[in-house]
Parts: C-alpha cells; structure tokens; sequence
C-alpha cells in the first residue's frame, strides 16, 4: 500500500464515521421533534391546570367570573416583591370591576433558599389567601407553611390586612409581632411574614397601576 | 457470552442487582426514595429507557463504528429519555413536578450506559431488551424497598403521594400504618438513604450467605464505580 492509498483510506474512513453519525443525528432530531409536537398542547393544558388549580387555592370561586389566566400584568424583576424574574400578577374581577389581585412574591431569607408564595389581595387590601408554591424547608420542621402538612399559613393571614396590623406587628410572636410559629423553625415563619407584608405593602403602592394596567399578553 | 434468559432474569433481579450488588446510579437511587410512590416511579421509568435503549442499541450495533459508539449510544439514550421526560411531563404532570429534575438525570444515570456498552452492544435484540428491562426492574424493587422503608420509619404511611401518580380518587390508597406517629426526621433526610441503602446491601448479603449454607464469610466486595 502507498503511502497515498493509506491516507485515502483513512480519509474514507472518518468520512465513513461521520456519516453514521450524522444519521443517528439525524433519526434522533426526527424523534425529539415528533415528540416534542404530539406533547406541546397536553403539556400546556396540563400546565394551565396546574396554575389555575393554584390560583383557585388562594381565591374563592365567588369573587370572580372571569378567566384568571387571561387577565395579567407583567411584573418586572427587581422590585420590592424580590422576584429574580418576570412574574405575572393576575386580576379576579366580578362583572367587569376587579375585585382582587393574585401576586407572586418570593421570601428570599428562607432557611434553605427561596420560599416563593402565592399571595391574593382583595381590592380593599385584605388577604383573601396565602398558599407556599415552592420551598426547600426542612421537612417535618420547616414545611408546616405548607398547606398540605399544616393550617399555619390559613390561620396567620386569611383575613389580615396593613390597616388591621400595624407595621411593627407583622413579625412572628418571637419577635415582639403577632404571628404564631412552631418550636423549633422561627426562621421559615419570620421569612413568610415578612414576604407578606411587603406583598401588601406593593399592592398599597402601585394599586392604581395594577387595577388599571392592560391585560398583558401570554 | 451468550446466556439463557432464565440466568439474564436472575442476573438483573438478584445476582448483579444495579441497586445492591453493582451499586451503579446511586444518585438518584438515595435522592429520590423518600416514599414509595416517588422510587417505583422513577424505577419504572429507569427500567423503561433501559429496556429501550437496550432493545434500539442491540440491532445497530454492527453499524455502529466502536470510535463512535459511545456518542452514539449516549445520543440514543438521550433521546429516549427525553421522549419519556416530554411523555410524564403531558400525561402525568403532577408526578412530573415531583420527580423534577431526576427524569432528565435519568441520562447519567451510569447503569443505563453501563448496560447497553456491556450487555446491548454484544447480543441480539430479544436477550439485550430483556436484560434492559430485568436491570431495570432489579433496580426498582430496590427503590422501591428503600422508598418503604424510609417512609415507614420518616412518616408512619405508605403510599403517600399515590394521588399524584394515578389522580386524586387514589387518595384513599395511602395507608397510614403508624397512626399519630410524629415522623422521624433522619430517615426522610439524605442520611437516611444511605443506612436504609447499606440495610438492603447487608440483608442480601446475609440471605446470600445463608442460602449458600456456609458461615458468614464476606461475600465479594461489589465493585464500586459510580461517577
């Protein structure tokens, strides 16, 4: 064999790799893609239901009639609900008047990480509900802010409101305020209280904005 | 090389169990097993991609050039995993959320690699998605015991969270075994995994040794080479 026959050979023969490769490339893009269509819309629908599942948590049925999903304001990140991304603030109305507003707040001081809640407010200022999204407490400690292990977050805040507690209330017991918490986890509680009232105090200071604001598109 | 069925079923379900004899794919094997619900699902889903890419390995694999086939078989694999993960993420979304992050991890998950370089890659079809699916299914009993056994002793149920897998009229399933039981913190925590793992480790051990009738001699050290 020359020596030019040998480098032709190996030419061919990454070539020849090559292009097995690229086929099983190939086969597998056809594959995600196929996929990835016969998936989108159940994906969506399941996830619109998963959000509104949610939202229907924190809101009763009876203060709105409208799509909740469809009727949004934007909320850039940065502001004094310390969201690291954009978030959406959804409005209830009843025949056409809001009558509360469903915002997304994120407690940055949690004992692990961010605890990110799902806070409504009537448009009279008090809290119509509470729920935890997502945290990464301790479990069995931590967790009762959680619905699914305790009634904590239902009892502390349904009802409240900046005009019925004054601003140096709103820290747990502990601390001299008014908020119950459980032995041994003050740092969870005091982290949700204090994301609560900063909600509450957002939605005092940008009412208007929110109330009035155009639907954002999805 | 080639072995009959019967000894690739006993090779996946007790011989060479990936979750106690090979301990390969520990990652999501400790992090994952907090219940039962949670450590059959991602078994069975483990125990399908590898019956898959098992069963899509073993007939390309004379096409397959061995500079390449890693690449290759780690593209199939990939692939398969995606599917599953866009599959759970359309039709069991609560389930999805669950598990997170450990259905796409499934893909690093260095049994299903280990599988289709040692068993798929040599053998024909039919054996190679058999031995997929046995590694699989060893696997997931062993997720499955450890996911009991950690949430008897954590919580006092069993079957928690079973609403999530087959919808919300499945509640009634979960049995609570320990009533007013206040749980026990370690054995949901990360430790808990691996005492409740090694337990497993030396009760197979220990039904090894008995069965082979000889006194407690140490059976082979299994042969650790987990990432």
């Amino acid at each position: 064999m020359t020596e030019r026959d040998a480098s032709e050979s190996i030419t061919r023969h990454a070539l020849a790799t090559a292009a097995i490769m690229t086929g099983f490339s190939l086969l597998a893009t056809v594959m995600l893609v196929s996929m990835h269509f016969a998936t989108r819309a159940p994906i969506a629908e399941s996830e619109r239901e998963a959000k509104l599942r949610l939202l229907e948590q924190v809101l009763p049925h009876s203060l709105y009639d409208n799509d909740l999903l469809q009727d949004s304001v934007r909320i850039a990140p940065g502001g004094e609900l310390g969201n690291r991304d954009h978030t959406l603030a959804y409005r209830a109305r009843l025949e056409g008047a809001v009558s509360a507003v469903i915002l997304e707040a994120t407690a940055p001081d949690g004992y692990s990480g961010d605890i990110r809640l799902l806070v409504a407010i009537r448009a009279d200022g008090t809290l119509a509900g509470v729920r935890v999204l997502a945290h990464k407490e301790t479990p069995g400690l931590g967790d009762y802010i959680d619905i699914a292990h305790s009634d904590w977050i239902r009892q502390n805040f349904d009802g409240q409101s900046l005009a019925k507690t004054p601003d140096d209330a709103w820290k747990v017991k502990k601390d001299g305020g008014q908020f119950d918490y459980m032995a041994g986890a003050t740092i969870t509680p005091r982290a949700v209280v204090k994301a609560v009232h900063k909600t509450l105090k957002y939605f005092d200071a940008h009412r208007q904005e929110l109330l009035a604001a155009p639907a954002a598109k999805e | 090389m080639s072995q009959s069925y019967r000894e690739i079923i006993e090779n996946g379900l007790w011989k060479q169990n990936p979750g106690v004899v090979q301990l390969l794919g520990l990652c999501p094997t400790l992090a994952v097993t907090s219940t039962v619900v949670n450590g059959v699902s991602l078994g069975l889903a483990t125990a399908l991609v590898m019956a898959a890419s098992n069963a899509a390995v073993a007939p390309v694999r004379k096409f397959v050039p061995a500079e390449i086939r890693i690449a290759v078989f780690i593209l199939i694999i990939a692939a398969l995993v995606t599917v599953i993960d866009l599959g759970m993420h359309a039709w069991f979304h609560a389930l999805h959320a669950t598990l997170g992050i450990f259905i796409p991890l499934i893909v690093t998950n260095c049994i299903v690699l280990a599988r289709v370089e040692a068993f798929a890659a040599k053998n024909a079809t039919a054996p190679s998605a058999l031995d997929g699916l046995m590694m699989g299914l060893g696997l997931a009993i062993v997720l499955a015991l450890l996911g009991g056994l950690r949430e008897l002793v954590g919580k006092g149920t069993l079957l928690s969270g079973i609403d999530l897998a087959l919808g919300p009229a499945a509640k009634q399933y979960v049995i609570t075994v320990l009533p007013d039981y206040h749980g026990f913190l370690l054995a949901v925590l990360p430790p808990g995994a691996f005492i409740g793992l090694a337990l497993l480790i030396a009760a197979k051990n220990w039904l090894d040794s008995r069965r082979a009738g000889s006194p407690a001699t140490s059976p082979a050290a299994a042969v650790v080479q987990d990432h």
